[in-house]
């Protein structure tokens, strides 16, 4: 992967790798964990899991309604299911029994969606979670975490574990770069400050994180200074954050790879309209499917990339009154 | 506390009459709701909460060693929650709250807001698959109980319910019973006119699970039927009981009807369906 490369990050695991392993290292702590794969546990990693705690490890099939209603039942009963499967498959297929047998309820049942994004490349769009985030954030009472990289997704799956009700956690395919070289502290709800700046605050998620640090290089460059905020949990939405940013800069971008409805982009600009407006830019997917592709590829096509985050900052900053 | 003292045959009859009773009343009261639906279930319900074959604690509604009983057929609630009022989970006059704002009695039930519900149902297809995960965590913590889930025959066009009489099977768990009430009407009509899914009892059978076909108004199939489902039969095997069963029974004018679904009575009907019930309907319906 490309982002992040021309500021030295350097590839560190997938993060569906990354939450694989720390759920495994989980299970060994709170013996309460189930985890529950739709026949996808070699892409999700709950292999990992599998591996150590097979009697507490269940194979559902292709069969996602079912599954997500089995961890409701077994939430009732105290146990704390991991449900994994593709983002796009767990959060479309299954989003009614996410309604009435999770959300609605308020069970205490983690949904990890795997595979999120455009960055799974070749596959396609049949298979890319580019509506996911929205779903999630959907459902009432939900958590909705996107961690960026494999310290992040660690620190996100425990905390997850650890947060009594229904947490959606999006995780990738690709190797991605390590953001957080020196640790991670992590803490549902709360943004995560890379890098402060005077000009333009750039919210990201994701893979777009590594991203929006590399265009905080490129704005610099041009006598720009950018904050860059890591808006790892959509919702609740860090909305001081948010309002601490439109004061102190004026001017936001929001980079993410999702669709342009419903996603962190939506979740930013409600929370700075009602707080402190000031002009936003999105950097997203907009309203159409992507294609298959090679990831980089596919990711400079469609413009999740440093530059155009740049760009985006700099038309955003000429729209400040 | 172990299994609530079971009553004899008659007195269960007894009970069903004014389970029934309750039903017309608190839905006539609401205003709204599925009455029909609930009648062609009671006797179900009177079996597994007074004929000995739940165990369960009103007083202690989440004890970890109860039965459950997982009603995925939510709109026919009403007759659960006068089961659940008569077994003394909550005071029997809190029935004329059905449906009104800020009761724990709600359209369609809701496990947050009343002790005594396992699920929060009422879109169809879902309560198996939560069945099938108590039963699960069941197995998983070395408990001994037993769950019953009761659906529709409606329900069961549901993609979902078949998705866990799979795994059900798959599992090999043979504490889990799915009941299904099959009154043969859904909304809009005879339930093999909307989706003929017959052969249904091939079906569940093809799906591997062990399968009885009762009576479900004669009290002693009913009983018969889940003692027999109760004491897994056949080991790694889950049980279906198919209950035929007539929406609207017990009230002529509603027995087999195919426009009533989700449709309150209005007062003097309500009158009339008492008496014929055997109750005096005087202060009953205010």
């Amino acid at each position: 992967m490309e982002l992040g490369r021309r500021i030295g990050l350097k590839l560190g695991l997938s993060t569906r790798e990354a939450f694989g392993r720390a759920l495994a290292e989980l299970g060994e702590e709170v013996p309460n964990i189930v985890v529950i794969d739709g026949d996808v546990n070699n892409s999700t990693r709950t292999e990992h899991f599998a591996k150590r705690f097979p009697e507490r490890f269940f194979n559902f099939g292709i069969a996602e309604s079912n599954m997500v209603g089995v961890a409701g039942g077994m939430a009732a009963c105290g146990k704390i299911p991991v449900v994994a499967s593709f983002a796009c498959f767990l959060m479309c297929n299954a989003f009614d029994q996410l309604r009435m047998s999770v959300a609605y309820p308020r069970m205490n049942v983690k949904l990890v969606g795997s595979h999120a994004g455009i960055s799974i490349g070749q596959d396609g769009p049949s298979q890319m979670g580019v509506e996911d985030v929205a779903l999630a954030c959907a459902l009432g009472g939900f958590v909705v975490i996107v961690p960026a990289d494999e310290v992040e997704t660690r620190e996100a799956v425990r905390a997850a574990i650890y947060h009594n009700g229904p947490v959606y956690i999006r995780v990738g395919r690709p190797e991605v770069p390590i953001v957080y070289t020196d640790g991670c502290n992590f803490t549902i709800g709360k943004a995560n400050k890379l890098r402060d700046g005077r000009d333009v605050t750039l919210i990201a998620n994701g893979i777009m994180v590594a991203a929006a640090l590399e265009a905080a290089h490129l704005l610099e460059q041009d006598g720009i200074s950018a904050r860059v905020l890591d808006m790892h949990t959509v919702k609740p939405i860090d909305a001081y954050a948010i309002e601490e940013a439109a004061r102190d800069t004026g001017a936001i971008v929001v980079a993410e790879e999702h669709f342009a409805y419903g996603g962190l982009g939506s979740v930013v600009a409600m929370a700075a309209a009602e707080r402190y407006p000031v002009p936003i830019g999105f950097v997203n997917l907009g309203d159409t499917y992507s294609r298959s592709g090679d990831p980089d590829d596919l990711l400079r096509y469609y413009g999740l990339t440093a530059d155009n985050i740049a760009e985006t900052a700099k038309r955003t900053i000429g729209r400040k009154r | 506390m172990a299994v609530a003292p079971a009553l004899g045959i008659e007195q269960l009859r007894e009970k069903a009459r004014l389970i029934r009773k309750h039903i017309i009343v608190m839905t006539t009261l609401a205003g709204s709701g599925h009455p029909t639906t609930a009648l062609s279930m009671v006797e179900v319900v009177v079996a597994l909460y007074f004929g000995g074959i739940l165990r369960y604690d009103p007083s202690n509604p989440y004890w970890e060693d109860r039965d459950r009983f997982i009603l995925s057929k939510g709109h026919g609630c009403p007759a659960l929650y006068a089961v659940l009022a008569e077994a003394g989970y909550f005071p029997v006059e809190q029935l004329k709250t059905l449906r009104q704002l800020g009761s724990p009695l709600e359209g369609h039930p809701n496990m947050r807001a009343l002790p005594g519900i396992e699920a929060s149902t009422g879109s169809l297809g879902q309560g198996l698959s939560i069945g099938l995960g108590h039963a699960l965590a069941a197995r998983l913590d070395g408990r001994d109980y037993h769950v019953f889930t009761m659906v529709g025959d409606g329900e069961c066009d549901e993609g979902q319910v078949w998705e866990a009489a799979m795994a059900a099977k798959h599992f090999k768990v043979d504490n889990l019973t799915c009941i299904v009430d099959h009154n043969k009407y859904q909304q809009t009509g005879c339930v093999f006119d909307v989706m003929d899914y017959r052969p249904f009892a091939d079906k569940w059978r093809a799906f591997g699970w062990h399968v009885q076909e009762i009576d479900g108004h004669d009290l002693e199939q009913v009983l018969s039927a889940l003692r027999l489902a109760k004491s897994k039969p056949i080991k790694g095997t889950p049980t279906v009981i198919i209950a035929h069963t007539i929406k609207g029974k017990g009230v002529s004018f509603l027995e087999h009807r195919s426009d009533m679904h989700g449709r309150a009575i209005k007062i003097d009907e309500a009158k009339r369906a008492l008496e014929e019930l055997g109750w005096s309907w005087e202060g009953e319906l205010d």
